[in-house]
């Protein structure tokens, strides 16, 4: 499955990284702890948080993480957004709640 | 082979640059993704920790066939008890860097994890210093 698959079955919102959409995705991590994903969060996961500075494109960048999704409809800070265009790591957006876009995720990628 | 980076306290914008930098080179000396892998992980942990904690630092590292040796070296508050502060939980972090999503005090095990020598040491109201090797 690419990042651009989880856009049109999700129903995301593409706010910037864009030359990542064709990324591979084999799994997600869900945590708000920058640690924890640091720790945790393995290449070609997506990242699924509601914190939205520019350290977790950073993040994003040193894990290769495929893309992060923010969740509840929050939106990347200027400067996230500029770092992810750089590093061509999407951010990608959706009103659900943490819960319900997981479980979504996990159904899509446990079918493919 | 040497490299030195400035790091800034409080600056959480440039957080995470050395780290980056430090991966670049890694991988254009072709050394074992794995190895690279966990050196990006501790030596991010310990550039935040700079960030977060201290005043102001530097960043060393010394890449040979053998080793890569990363010595991080601080003006800060120092660690009054080092044994306390890398116990998973642990963290002094201030609310601001709380809401940020640090400060759940894992940063020090998972240094810890991912280097096969870590050695620490501290003065109270002077700073803190972080060796940290990795073995190729
Ligand atoms: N360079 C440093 N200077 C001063 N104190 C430090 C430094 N590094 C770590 N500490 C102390 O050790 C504690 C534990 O560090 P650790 O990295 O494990 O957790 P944290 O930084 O608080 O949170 P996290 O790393 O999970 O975001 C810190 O809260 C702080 O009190
Ligand atoms: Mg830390």
């Amino acid at each position: 499955m690419k990042v651009c698959d989880l856009v049109d079955k999700l129903d995301l919102k593409v706010f910037c990284g864009q030359q990542g959409i064709n990324r591979l995705v084999d799994g997600a991590y869900v945590s708000d702890l920058l640690s924890d994903v640091m720790g945790n969060v393995d290449e070609n996961n997506v990242w699924i948080t509601l914190q939205t500075h520019k350290n977790i494109v950073a993040i994003a960048s040193l894990k290769e993480v495929a893309a992060i999704i923010l969740v509840k409809g929050h939106e990347p800070e200027q400067a996230a957004l500029e770092q992810s265009n750089t590093e061509g790591i999407p951010i990608l957006g959706t009103k659900l709640e943490t819960f319900e876009i997981a479980g979504r995720l996990y159904a899509l990628l446990n079918e493919s | 082979m040497e490299f030195i980076y400035e790091v800034e306290g409080g600056n959480f914008i440039k957080a995470g640059n050395a780290s980056s930098a430090v991966k670049k080179t890694l991988k254009q000396l072709n050394v074992d993704p794995k190895i690279v892998k966990r050196t990006v992980v501790a030596l991010y942990e310990a550039e935040v920790n700079i960030v977060a904690h201290a005043y102001r630092g530097s960043i060393t590292v010394n890449i040979n066939a053998r080793s890569i040796r990363i010595i991080l070296d601080d003006d800060g508050p120092g660690i009054p008890d080092i044994e306390l502060a890398m116990r998973q939980g642990y963290s002094t972090a201030s609310p601001k860097v709380r809401e940020m999503g640090f400060g759940a005090g894992m940063g020090l095990p998972n240094i810890k994890k991912n280097v096969d020598e870590l050695n620490m040491s501290s003065i109270v109201n002077k700073g803190t210093k972080v060796e940290m090797i990795t073995y190729l």
